[in-house]
């Protein structure tokens, strides 16, 4: 504990000297990162013992508010989710150093540090506070950091109205959360965490409306199936490391709060689980099928992010619906599946936007259209978002199986012993996830082939460069972390094994003991990494000592093959758009048929705007507008008027407390 | 359940045959399946009821209707129209087949919840017949061909004579009325067919409706 | 250690025999007659005596195919029981993996054609990902039919002695997914009716139009690796239909690799009978066997 209060204290030292008045952006930066690369490092050490002691400590400082008071608590499932938070926060500060520095980004370096250090210190208290209004407080603070991060270039447009969606979805959803809190005081009598005890007591169906106050307010935020519209513009306007932060971590502390507090709610019923698997699975390939239509990198691997939120929704509703069933085995494998999933998402995820802030540092551009060839100039970013891509889509030897492994293995475990509909959903689920996973496939190797390999799709790609040591090191450090969970999954499973404990203490006890450890997959991974080396030596072997002679691509008859004519990444996914989705998916095209054998000279356009956007919360606001503007004579612009207005507010609340 | 038993390996063809139904474009091959799927369940009656006469008449007489007289008629009509292939479905066949396999797998797990008497507890004639009533359903709601329409008729009618087949025993009167409302309605339906077929030839041209072919 | 051994050498050695044969099933059928059984090992020990030409635009990723689509086969195939040979390593949920390993090999390979930059290569990448997309919930749906009978998560209990009473007791179902399974085994093997391994029309091609640029020994793993990965794919095929034992190690293997030789008859047969489906319609069969095995998991659910 005393480590996180360290870390506190770097955080807010370096948000207060970055944002001093220094000359030049040298200084900030050199605060600023310091003070998050610091911090982060004390809080690891922290969260590190927090998860190895396996005891919680508690902290409180009674304040003088009402209901409030600065009361901490690390235990095994806030240290789980420290973990990712300072490992991403470090990487991204290192990272943020040299991004920042570049381009036209200086100016706002010294204020941006400032929101980073911030952010993360926010979200610390998030998953620490122990108490419903610093809860709160810390929430909202980490919505208005992460508000500002995603306006850091305010001089776009886009950006700026990136922002503004992000924050009406958060703000909406934190109404949510409070009224859930002022619900929950309401029968505990105490905004602490350790009187939400309690609640256990409540009767099902309020319970329920409990439960579904969370699933909007926290679902609002970690960007759940028809919440997520904000999260495809923010993550792209937002710096990359912020971006990674945010994706990687921020995301989760929704997923944290969801499952902190449904651990004060008594025994779930079945159609708890059975709710957030159905958003989880839609969401899953909503997502998925969003993200290969995007040829904004940054928006497509915002789309996977509600993929994978997704999927680890899927596997908590499992764990909830499991329990409440009594399936107590297959409980643990979800549960497992979830939290790993979870911790192994923020790592390759993190990575891959980095990653993505790379290719756009330079060539220049978000467009995968306008990328291409990049491997070639860009080696070793191109080799860490391979390694990101292999993770993302569950393939070994990297870390991204582990958590579907032990997914697929919770729904497999209940598919083949239940029998009727009890068995129905999980085998259903089960193809849907491969399906999805297929689907990855399909979005990973489109990013790779169009961005990174073939030919240069515009100048500024063509004399793309390297970015420097800071970026690709923070990188090289998460894509080594992806490595090692793949290779060791069973630390893997301990650390998210600590998280259970708090959770389902009897789905720790069947994690910790039982023979499912997924050790096989850790000594295949190793196995499969020595056979590619096998047959890579064998390769380089029969292609002898000399210089391989090379030449250009075999055009299939065609002397002049240029760019312009490979595929791009439309017509990389329009098979499987027009074969597999569903047409409310359908981006929506300027047609540039070309006629005759001499055609003139044709433009074609490809958008794939978010259906949900769109179809359900761009009317329904505008309808919503159009109601309230009727109410726009109340707001006279008379400062008389308003005193009037609060005046006679008064006197009613007066009475009505009276009447009381 | 018996596995190995002629009767549910019938069965088990004819939801084969409802998938292809619902996921095939070409009418010929269709109306062909309905025949074959018509001529199988006429078989049914010989395999549960064993060789009675009156086994016989239900066989023969579904034979004669669903596997010879109203494919062949149905097969002339398309001839004379030059119709080959349903060309815009309602819903996409992909999603129909689904719907249909959803519907078929409902059919099986809830079948077993219906109230049944004890001897007909886990046949599979109970899920069959009403996998095989969904298509039927699937068929009419979602083509728009008259053909189309009438062969969803004839799979429904299928269906409806796999539920009659655990009639048969009990209510033999009935089930022989059964056939000849088959009867009746194999007129009808070929009525139907032709007075529409008529209408859509007279309301278009014969020049648009041979565009249709490939 | 024997069953290692063994495993390996009927892997290695036996699987370029596949494609002979099919070409030899096909070349009768057609009249002709055909090269020689061996044609594929001396295709293939060519392959690897000759130099290397690669295209001035790839990078590793490009080299990265065919050193992937040798070694996952091989991998898999330890998982996979030969017959009544058991698997050398078996875990449970080794068919999660089993699964994703093979996504490992299309990523790569997939990735490598796109490293060409060439449109055409693109093309039978984009049709690759998406048939193997729908390929994949089939594979899971067999599977979990198998483990529903036998009771276990591991692919070599999965097709181990189980078999025998489930054969017995779920008939039907097993029949769909022998079905479901040999579809499988022709679509990821670009097989007719879903590609022609033979035309080199780069219009109508999957995998053949991928692997255009590759050359020399590069070639020769590509080819060496598609034929195991037809033989693990295979012996899933074969080890259902016989799914006896007869005590003997030795006749067991003949058994298997009778087995094996048939099963590449019958796809000779049936390349020789079918025509190539238009593209459009690969995706409709695949959801329609798709659907297929879910359906065969449902009567299994009742």
């Amino acid at each position: 504990m005393n480590l996180l209060f360290g870390a506190f204290l770097f955080f807010g030292l370096g948000a207060l000297l970055a944002v001093m008045p220094w000359r030049g952006a040298k200084a900030a930066t050199f605060f600023g990162s310091g003070g998050a690369i610091l911090g982060c490092l004390l809080g690891l050490v922290g969260a590190g013992q927090g998860l190895a002691a396996g005891v919680a400590e508690t902290f409180f400082l009674p304040l003088s508010m009402p209901g409030g008071a600065f009361s901490l608590r690390l235990d095994g499932l806030s240290a789980f989710f420290l973990l990712p938070l300072f490992i991403v926060g470090l990487v991204g500060a290192l990272y943020g150093t040299e991004y920042m520095g570049s381009g036209g980004k200086t100016r706002w370096s010294g204020l941006h540090w400032t929101w980073y250090n911030l952010l993360i210190l926010s979200m610390t208290l998030v998953v620490t506070a122990a108490n419903g209004l610093l809860f709160l407080f810390a929430w909202e603070c980490m919505s208005l950091t992460s508000f500002f991060l995603v306006i850091t270039e305010h001089n776009l447009a886009e950006a700026v109205e990136a922002g503004w969606t992000y924050l009406l979805a958060t703000h909406l959803g934190a109404a949510f959360l409070f009224a859930f809190f002022l619900s929950a005081s309401a029968f505990s009598g105490s905004l602490e965490f350790a009187s939400f005890q309690v609640l256990g007591q409540l009767s099902t169906p309020v319970a329920s409306g409990l439960f579904l106050l969370l699933l909007v307010g926290f679902g609002s935020k970690a960007g759940i199936f028809p919440f997520h519209v904000w999260l495809p513009d923010a993550h792209p306007a937002a710096p990359s490391h912020v971006s990674a932060l945010m994706s990687g971590v921020m995301v989760k502390t929704a997923i944290y709060g969801l499952l902190r507090l449904f651990s004060f709610l008594p025994a779930a019923p079945p159609w708890w689980g059975g709710l957030l698997m159905a958003i989880g699975i839609v969401g899953a390939l909503f997502g998925i099928a969003m993200a290969a239509l995007q040829r904004d990198v940054k928006r497509s691997l915002a789309y996977s992010t509600v993929e994978n939120i997704g999927i680890i929704l899927l596997a908590l509703g499992f764990w909830m619906q499991c329990r409440a069933t009594g399936h107590y085995f297959a409980a643990a494998l979800a549960l497992a599946g979830g939290l790993i999933h979870l911790l192994n998402h923020s790592l390759f995820k993190s990575l891959l936007f980095m990653g993505a802030g790379s290719l756009m540092h330079g060539s220049g551009s978000r467009d995968l259209n306008r990328m291409g060839g990049l491997m070639r100039r860009m080696p070793i970013t191109g080799v860490l978002i391979v390694c990101g891509g292999l993770a993302i889509s569950a393939l070994p030897p990297f870390n991204g199986l582990i958590g579907e492994w032990f997914i697929y293995r919770a729904l497999l475990e209940s598919g083949t012993v239940l029998s009727g509909l009890a068995a129905f959903f999980p085998l259903v689920l089960i193809g849907l996830l491969a399906l999805v996973g297929g689907m990855v496939i399909i979005v990973m190797t489109r990013i790779i082939g169009i961005a990174l390999a073939g030919e240069p799709r515009s100048s500024a790609a063509a004399r793309a460069h390297e970015a420097g040591w800071r970026m690709w090191g923070a990188m090289a450090a998460l894509a080594l972390l992806c490595l090692a969970g793949g290779l060791m999954p069973v630390l893997l499973l301990q650390v998210a094994g600590r998280a259970a404990t708090l959770l389902d203490p009897a789905a720790a006890t069947l994690l910790a003991d039982n023979a499912m450890s997924p050790w096989w997959l850790g000594i295949m991974a190793v196995f499969l990494l020595g056979c590619i080396l096998a047959a890579y030596g064998f390769s380089r072997w029969r292609q002898g000592c000399g210089i391989v002679p090379s030449s250009a691509t075999w055009g299939c008859g065609f002397a002049f093959p240029s760019s312009r004519m490979s595929y791009s990444a439309e017509s990389y996914t329009e098979l499987p758009q027009s074969a597999m989705f569903c047409s409310c998916l359908n981006p929506s095209t300027e047609d540039g048929r070309t006629i005759g054998f001499f055609p003139e000279a044709k433009s074609f356009s490809f958008e794939a705007p978010d259906p949900v956007l769109e179809r359900l919360f761009k009317p329904f606001f505008r309808r919503a507008a159009r109601v309230c503007s009727g109410f726009r004579g109340l707001q006279a612009g008379q400062l008389h008027v308003y005193l009037l207005y609060i005046f006679s507010v008064t006197i009613l609340l007066l009475f009505w407390v009276g009447q009381r | 359940m018996d596995n190995y038993n002629p009767a549910n390996l019938l069965l088990l063809l004819v939801i084969l045959f409802n998938f292809f139904l619902l996921g095939s474009s070409r009418l010929n091959a269709c109306i062909r399946t309905v025949a074959i799927q018509g001529g199988i369940l006429s078989l049914l009656p010989l395999f549960i009821h064993g060789f009675s006469g009156h086994s016989l008449f239900l066989a023969g007489g579904a034979f004669l209707l669903k596997g010879l007289a109203i494919p062949f008629l149905l097969l002339r009509a398309i001839r004379q129209v030059h119709i080959r292939r349903e060309m815009e479905p309602l819903i996409g066949y992909v999603p129909t087949l689904l719907l249909g396999t959803l519907a078929t797998a409902g059919a099986f797990i809830f079948s077993d919840r219906l109230p049944l008497i004890e001897a007909h507890r886990g046949s599979l004639f109970i899920p069959v017949g009403l996998a095989t009533l969904a298509t039927g359903f699937l068929m009419l709601i979602t083509r728009r061909k008259a053909i189309t329409q009438a062969l969803g008729y004839l799979i429904f009618e299928n269906g409806v004579f796999i539920f009659g087949m655990l009639l048969a025993e009990a209510m033999p009167l009935m089930v022989e009325a059964g056939v000849l409302l088959d009867l009746l309605v194999a007129v009808f339906v070929m009525g139907i067919v032709m007075h529409q077929i008529n209408r859509e030839f007279s309301s278009m041209n014969t020049g648009q409706l041979s565009s249709l072919r490939e | 250690m024997l069953q290692l051994f063994l495993h390996l050498l009927l892997l290695l050695g036996l699987s370029p025999l596949l494609p002979g044969v099919i070409g030899k099933t096909k070349a009768l059928f057609a009249g002709r007659t055909g090269p020689p059984f061996l044609q594929s090992y001396y295709d293939i020990w060519k392959l690897f005596g000759k130099g290397l030409v690669i295209s001035r635009t790839t990078t590793w990723v490009f080299r990265a195919g065919p050193v992937l689509g040798l070694v996952v086969p091989v991998l898999a195939a330890l998982m996979v029981p030969f017959g009544s040979i058991g698997a050398p390593i078996s875990f449970a949920g080794d068919l999660i993996f089993f699964v994703y390993l093979f996504g490992l090999s299309r990523f790569f390979t997939a990735s490598a054609a796109l490293d060409t930059g060439s449109s055409f290569e693109g093309m039978g990448a984009a049709r690759e990902v998406t048939f193997a997309c729908l390929a994949e919930p089939t594979v899971f749906f067999s599977f979990i039919v198998l483990a529903r009978l036998s009771g276990s998560l591991s692919l070599d209990v999965m097709f181990g002695q189980a078999l025998n009473t489930a054969w017995q007791s779920a008939g039907p179902s097993l029949i769909l997914v022998v079905a479901c399974l040999f579809v499988v085994v022709l679509v990821e093997n670009c097989r007719i009716p879903f590609d022609d391994p033979n035309t080199h029309l780069e219009l109508t091609m999957i995998h053949e139009v991928m692997v255009l640029d590759h050359s020399g020994p590069d070639f020769g793993m590509i080819l060496y690796g598609a034929a195991m990965k037809l033989f693990v794919l295979g012996a899933l095929v074969v080890r259902l239909v016989f799914p006896g034992s007869t005590g003997n190690v030795w006749f067991d293997t003949l058994l298997f690799s009778g087995g094996m030789l048939l099963l590449a008859v019958v796809i000779g047969v049936v390349e020789s009978t079918m025509a190539r489906l238009r593209l459009l319609r690969v995706p409709q069969l695949l959801v329609g066997t798709l659907l297929l095995s879910f359906f065969s998991l449902i009567l299994l659910l009742r």
